[in-house]
């Protein structure tokens, strides 16, 4: 038997059929690139993400308001997700195919300005610090707790239980990061993927294989997660920009 | 009549060549590989081709396809009804002579590989779901598309820094064994090269076994090189629970 969530072999048509190699490096510049502008504009032209019951994931968990800080208070928390984003296994792969071109598709060779270079790969700074994701993901988890919090925030209104389309947004956002952070590479490692042996303890499958086996089987659709929380958080920053823009009120569901 | 496909068949050896275009009936199955037999019978009969089983198991027909690495006998040619077949040697290997090239630097580094070294006398029993996750290494046919497609070793050359995919999941096979002594990760860390390759996952992509290289083999390696050069905190956990540590030595 093979590891778990090991690639079956995939039906003719799809393994032949292969879009053209600039589409993946494309989709990567507009979403990323565009996600890291908003970011930007986000982060350094507002200093609030609070509507009523409602926290923006960028300003969240609120450590600027802890230190008394009133200005750029997003960018007290944004270095976390970014640095996990950044350090990313699979965004690694988006990143140097579309941002680097090293390469830019499989088989396709790299622009003669990498010629002149020496290539590196991760040894050198900075990309030999995404050696250190596993660290970039303690601090993921703190900030997940916060969003957690916020997300059942989000179902209080001031007369008690409620649900608007923000408490939803923010309940999607909050799976959606939970599923990414999870199915993390280092994730699997610390949990058992650094083992050898399984039932080396008592000849029975450990705790740690277990867990390994279920994070092995999230982590196969890591880069689904990747992209759909990343998508989420986009979603749910704007939504309560608008309402905060006053562009929109928020419609209560019950 | 039959339908006819063109191949255009790269013809030279290390002092240069071009391709030359090759028309053969298409019959339904039929494969990249009979395509070029077809050429090699009736019409270039020292047409280069290196091939062993047709049966995508020997490893030996690896090439390039329309640009994509890929194996002759497993590429059917109904794929590519109306186009033209663009067929060329490895690029990452020097070419010997048309389609076959000279892979033997991979076996240089298979040599460099330490080998299995059991930590509990032979013979012994595993667990087989203690061995799941290195069978899917084995299923490896060494055809070296992953060596042939990896930018370190195919653009920068660099095959003097890093043994290249198929070594990493050669390694985690040695590494991942549950009945493994060895201690692979300083070599990974350094003569290996294993933090050359940037995880954009080129040689998955082009692995006729449908291999998992980067998830489950390279990525893996990496958190071991991290787990022992890259993370302080785990370094002064273990030196605090190091007495300890030796209980988990194997034991059936």
């Amino acid at each position: 038997m093979a590891q778990p969530m090991q690639t079956t072999v995939p039906s003719r048509k799809k393994a032949e059929k292969h879009l053209p190699y600039w589409v993946e490096p494309a989709f990567t510049i507009v979403a990323l690139g565009g996600f890291v502008i908003y970011a930007i504009w986000e982060v350094f032209w507002h200093n609030t993400g609070t509507y009523q019951n409602y926290v923006s994931p960028f300003f969240s968990p609120g450590v600027a308001s802890w230190f008394g800080f009133h200005v750029l208070t997003a960018l007290y928390v944004v270095w976390v997700p970014f640095l996990f984003r950044f350090s990313c296994y699979y965004y690694r792969k988006e990143y140097f195919r579309g941002f680097f071109f090293h390469p830019a598709g499989c088989a396709v060779a790299e622009p003669n300005s990498h010629k002149t270079r020496v290539y590196t790969g991760e040894r050198r700074f900075p990309f030999n610090l995404n050696n250190l994701h596993r660290y970039a993901w303690y601090l993921a988890v703190i900030v997940l707790i916060f969003l957690w919090k916020d997300t059942v925030q989000a179902f209080i209104f001031k007369n008690g239980f409620g649900v608007g389309v923000g408490s939803i947004i923010l309940l999607i956002n909050a799976v959606l990061l939970t599923a990414y952070t999870f199915s993390c590479h280092a994730f699997r490692n610390m949990v058992g993927g650094r083992k050898d042996c399984f039932s080396c303890a008592n000849g029975k499958p450990s705790t740690g294989y277990k867990w390994w086996r279920r994070v092995s089987s999230w982590n196969h659709f890591h880069g689904g997660w990747a992209w759909a929380s990343l998508f989420s958080v986009w979603a749910a920053d704007l939504y309560i920009r608008l309402l905060i823009m006053g562009v929109f009120n928020d419609p209560r569901l019950f | 009549m039959s339908e006819e496909i063109v191949l255009s068949i790269f013809r030279g050896d290390a002092a240069g060549g071009q391709e030359v275009e090759y028309r053969v009936p298409l019959t339904p199955g039929m494969v990249v590989l009979d395509a070029v037999h077809q050429v090699q019978a009736h019409q270039a009969q020292d047409l280069a081709v290196r091939w062993n089983c047709k049966a995508a198991h020997c490893g030996s027909c690896g090439a390039e396809i329309n640009g994509r690495p890929k194996l002759l006998c497993k590429t059917r040619l109904d794929d590519y009804v109306g186009e033209t077949v663009h067929i060329r040697p490895m690029q990452t290997f020097p070419i010997i002579k048309d389609l076959v090239a000279d892979v033997s630097w991979n076996y240089e580094v298979a040599k460099k590989v330490p080998a299995f070294q059991p930590a509990v006398p032979v013979p012994f029993q595993m667990q087989q779901f203690d061995v799941d996750r290195i069978q899917e290494f084995h299923h490896c046919i060494e055809c070296f598309l992953c060596q042939d497609v990896c930018h370190v070793l195919r653009d920068h050359n660099a095959k003097d820094q890093y043994f290249g995919p198929r070594f990493m999941v050669k390694m985690a096979e040695f590494e991942m064994h549950p009945r493994d002594g060895g201690d692979r990760v300083p070599m990974l860390a350094h003569e290996a090269g294993l933090n050359m390759c940037n995880v954009t996952k080129c040689c998955t992509e082009v692995c006729p076994q449908h291999i998992r290289i980067t998830d489950n083999a390279i990525i893996p390696l990496k958190e071991r090189v991290a787990d022992q050069y890259w993370d302080p905190l785990r370094a002064l956990f273990k030196k605090k629970k190091a007495p300890a540590a030796t209980e988990q030595s194997v034991q059936g």
